[in-house]
Formats: C-alpha cells, structure tokens, sequence
C-alpha cells in the first residue's frame, strides 16, 4: 500500500503553483517516465542568466503535480548555476518527503528542469549540458 | 461535507443487522465449535446455520461450503489443493489474463512447481471466448478456473457455456476437469447458482456483500479431489484446520441470508444509478470511454478511462470533496504499473493509467450520483487545464 501524502505535497498538488505554459520561452523541457507513463513539460525564461518565470504542464500523479509545483517555485531568481544544483531529492524535502514508490516522480522534476536548462543552453551557446542525460530514463525502478 | 462511498468493489460496509447478529458471540458465545460441551456445541449449532445460509444463497449442500479467512485464501485453497490432488493426471491449468492477483499469483507459484498454466486472452470487454477454453484444453488440463465477473471493469463472463465446453473435452479425455470460478464479486450480489454455472469449484468472500472483512468460503462440489491449503486440525471436515473464526462466519452467514432476500431489489437500483452515472459521465466529458461491456455488467460497476489525465490525480481530486472511488483494483495502487486487467482489453499505457472506478452500493442515492456529475467533470477539467497531452477542446 502507497503511504499517505505530506500535507505540502497535497497542498502543492491542490493548489499547483506556475501551471500552465510560457509564450517564447528561452528554455522547454519535456521528459516521459517509461515506466509509469508519466509526463512533464517545463518552460523557462531567463534573464542576464538568472532564471526569471517557470511553468509547467503534468501528466502524472500526485507526486509528479506537486514536485512540478514545488520546483517551479524553487528555481525562480535563481542563476542557472544554481538552479542546475536543485536535486530531486531537495525537491522532496522541500515537499515534506514522498512515498518511497513516489521518489521517481521526483526525477522526473529534477530531469524536466535539466532538459529545459539543457535548451536554454543549447539555443544560447550552441552547446547543452556537458554529459547530461535524464536520470528518469534509466529504468532504475521496477514495480513494487 | 456528506461524503460519498462509491468503492464498494473494494469493500463494502457491514450491515447493521449482521454486526447485532454476531455481537452475542464475542463475550457470551465464546466457545470452541470444536469442544464437546455446551459452549462449544452452542457455536458449532451457530456455524453449521451460517453454513446453510450460505450453501442455499448459491444452491449448494451444506457439506460442500468450507469457510476460509478470505475470498484471497479461497482462491489459493482451489488453485493450489487441485493442481496438488490431481497431479497425476496431469499438470496443466487454464485462467484467464484478467483475474485477480489472489489467482494469478499461485498459478505462477504453481508455474515454479512444474505446472503449466495458460492465460487466455480477452476481448476488448475483458470477455473469455468459451471456444478459446476449448483450443487450449490438452490431454494433460486438469483445472481451468475463469473468474464470474472482473473485480475491475466488472465484465461478467460467460462462465454456463464455458462449462458446457469444458464438460465437453473432459468426457473425450476421460478424465476430470474441474471448473473453478472466483465469484467474490458476484456472490451477494447477483444470482449465483452453483448447478446452474457447471462450477466445480467456487471463491467467495463476505465483505463485499457487507458482511465483515476477513471471513470467506469455497464451495467445493462433492466428489472433487482437492488437498487442505492450511493443514494442522479436523476443522471443516479435514479440509480447512484451524478453529473457526465463529463471530465471522456468523456474519457471512447473516450476509447470506439478507442477500438472497434482497437481491432483486438491490441489483435493480444499483442498475439504474449505475447506468444514469455512466450516461451522465460520457455525455458530460468529451473523450472518455466506458471500459468493460456495456450491458454484460455488474450493476455497481462503473469504470470508464479519461483521455490526457491521469487516475490517481483524478482520485485525490474527488477524495477532497468526500467522493471515494479507485483506479482499477485498490490492491495495486502501490505499483506504478498499469492495471494489467486494462492491458489485457488492449487500452493504451495512457488509457489505462487515466482510468477510475465507481462502484456503487446500498447506500449510494439518486443525489450522490447526481453530485458526482456535477463535481467530476469540473475536476477534469483541471486536470486537463495541467496535462501536457491536452491542446484544448477545439480538437475534442
Ligand atoms: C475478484 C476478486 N477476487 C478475490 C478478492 C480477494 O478477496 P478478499 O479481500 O476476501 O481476500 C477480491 C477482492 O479484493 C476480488 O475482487
Ligand atoms: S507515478 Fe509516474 S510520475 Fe508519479
């Protein structure tokens, strides 16, 4: 049985915070998770390297709505530098902690995020993320 | 808030004539069915009535009932004590790709022990084709065991002419192939008879017909081999130790009898809410579908898949305004996997996953419906205001 939802992660799900998408966006991020089947969708704009609005569009869970949520709110007014430090597992802190069975919907967040920052990068400077690829589609979970 | 029960696939409560029938047998009728004296032959007189309630609810003998923890433990018992008595005569099982974990499980227990089971496929109803029972019996089948109807999407199986079929092979075969059926959510709840059927062999379990949790019986044909799935006691004629759980078994007789009683009143209602949901849901929400067959049904089930949105959100969203309902089968909600009784009709990942079951029961009314007409299509709409896959209703 799936443990119960903090009351931040529900308060995240019931009322997302950024929903929806950015016209012109300087960065778009789009990740599926193979195994659940899950969707995350995330815009960026940046200015003078520092990340000014973020939005998102999810198919998913709970967890994956809430973790959206919560990371959208944790990178504004961050430079990118910083932002690319946000980890899924600061992202579930930040929530109150998730499920165990709920952790990779948290991936899925940190790697929407690294897929829009990796656009940004490729748009801006011609070059991504050095080595980065998303976490999320390494099959590191099974059922459970 | 008035909150609304709409998962009685999942469980049901307990009648409160059922909860008064068991009282007196906590503190007052305490003794073993076991013991010789009067305590005991007070509790024995009280579980061979429950036996009876429930051996005439299904039309059968009072020595072919075995009480048992669970419809879970009923479905181990007939799987595994048939497959250990018979075989000798051969080692080869038929089930279907839909049943409940409670049987697909020990088949792959038994698929361990050298067994070989066949798991025939479904339509896009979840029905079982009696002619493909037909194709996959060999010289070597010794059970074929296809659920009543899907905990699920409630599709009710043709299981007389699967019978007929059955029955059929065997008398080319020379020997016995039992019939099983896991009718943990038929029994109580429409008309179930065992003759009618053909069954050889037949799973219940007395919190879905609002008995108490805990409590179940296999109904087991006279003549049929079988071995004890829990050894260690003379308990239920040598075929199930362990001492009665007698305050259950009360109840689940109880259930029984108020069931017989109003079953045809409760499956009408049920029917009629049942329907007016689903019509209400899919002429309200554009690119939703009913999942299961329209009119082969049971009359509490309503599943039904929403396209670009996903069930477990769906499911948060109506639990906060007090709606209880599942995605598929409660007993998987902690695997990320999509039901495998969706898979089987053939739905997409993304069809699967955006699925939710109402299932409806005694006490759903005419305005719990209508209030989850009124509050569900508004949830869905957020949701899909959120989904990705989602580009608006223009291309609805
Ligand atoms: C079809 C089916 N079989 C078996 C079971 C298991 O019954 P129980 O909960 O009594 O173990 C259920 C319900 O969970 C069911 O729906
Ligand atoms: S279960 Fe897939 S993102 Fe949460």
């Amino acid at each position: 049985m799936p443990e119960p939802y903090s009351e931040r992660v529900m308060d995240h799900f019931k009322n997302p915070r950024n929903v929806g998408e950015i016209e012109n966006p300087d960065g778009v991020g789009k990740i599926g998770n193979p195994v659940c089947g899950d969707i995350m969708e995330m815009y960026i704009k940046v200015k003078d390297n520092v990340i000014v609005d973020a939005k998102f569009k999810t198919f998913g869970c709970g967890a994956a709505i809430a973790t959206s949520s919560m990371i959208t709110e944790m990178v504004k007014g961050k430079t990118i530098e910083d932002a690319l430090k946000i980890s899924n597992k600061a992202v579930a802190e930040a929530l109150g902690g998730l499920p165990p069975v709920k952790m990779h919907c948290s991936v899925l967040g940190e790697d929407a995020l690294k897929s829009a920052i990796n656009d940004y990068l490729i748009k801006k400077t011609g070059k991504g993320l050095p080595g980065w690829k998303p976490r999320s589609e390494e099959g590191h979970h099974g059922k459970h | 808030m008035k909150k609304i029960y709409m998962d009685y696939a999942a469980t049901t409560p307990t009648h409160p004539d059922v909860l008064a029938a068991m009282q007196p047998y906590f503190c007052e009728k305490f003794g073993n069915p076991s013991s010789v004296h009067s305590f005991g032959r007070e509790t024995r007189a009280a579980v061979e009535n429950a036996r009876k309630q429930v051996a005439d609810l299904i039309g059968a003998k009072l020595k072919e009932i075995v009480f048992t923890s669970s419809g879970t433990e009923a479905n181990n018992f007939a799987i595994e004590g048939i497959a250990f008595a018979n075989e000798k005569v051969g080692n080869h099982i038929i089930t279907s790709k839909i049943e409940h974990h409670a049987i697909l499980e020990p088949c792959e227990f038994l698929e361990s022990k050298g067994f070989k089971i066949t798991y025939l496929p479904v339509d896009k109803y979840g029905l079982v084709d009696p002619k493909e029972v037909e194709r996959a019996i060999t010289d070597k089948t010794i059970l074929v065991s296809i659920m009543q109807a899907n905990n699920e999407i409630g599709t009710i199986e043709p299981i007389e002419e699967i019978s007929k079929v059955i029955k059929e092979a065997a008398s080319k075969l020379g020997h016995k192939v039992y019939f099983h059926t896991d009718a943990v959510q038929t029994v109580g709840q429409i008309e179930v008879n065992v003759d009618k059927l053909g069954v050889d062999l037949l799973s219940m379990s007395a919190h879905k017909f609002y008995g108490p949790k805990g409590v179940g019986a296999l109904y087991i044909r006279s003549g049929t081999r079988i071995v004890p799935f829990i050894r260690g006691g003379a308990q239920e004629n040598h075929r199930r130790a362990s001492t009665e759980n007698v305050v259950g078994i009360v109840g689940m007789g109880v259930a029984a009898e108020l069931a017989s009683k109003e079953l045809d009143s409760r499956e009408k209602e049920l029917i009629r809410l049942r329907d007016k949901l689903i019509k209400g849901l899919l002429a309200k929400i554009p690119q939703t579908s009913l999942n299961g067959h329209p009119t082969k049904r049971l009359p509490k089930n309503v599943n039904i898949s929403v396209k670009y949105i996903e069930g477990e959100s769906m499911l948060l969203n109506l639990d906060f305004e007090g709606i209880a309902a599942s995605t598929g089968s409660a007993c998987t909600s902690g695997s990320l996997e999509p039901s495998h009784v969706l898979m089987a009709l053939g739905l997409s990942h993304e069809g699967a996953h955006g699925s939710i079951r109402f299932s409806l029961g005694r006490l759903n009314t005419e305005e719990d419906v209508e209030k989850v007409l009124e509050v569900f299509p508004k949830i869905v709409e957020k949701l899909r205001s959120m989904s990705p896959l989602y580009k608006g209703k223009e291309e609805a």
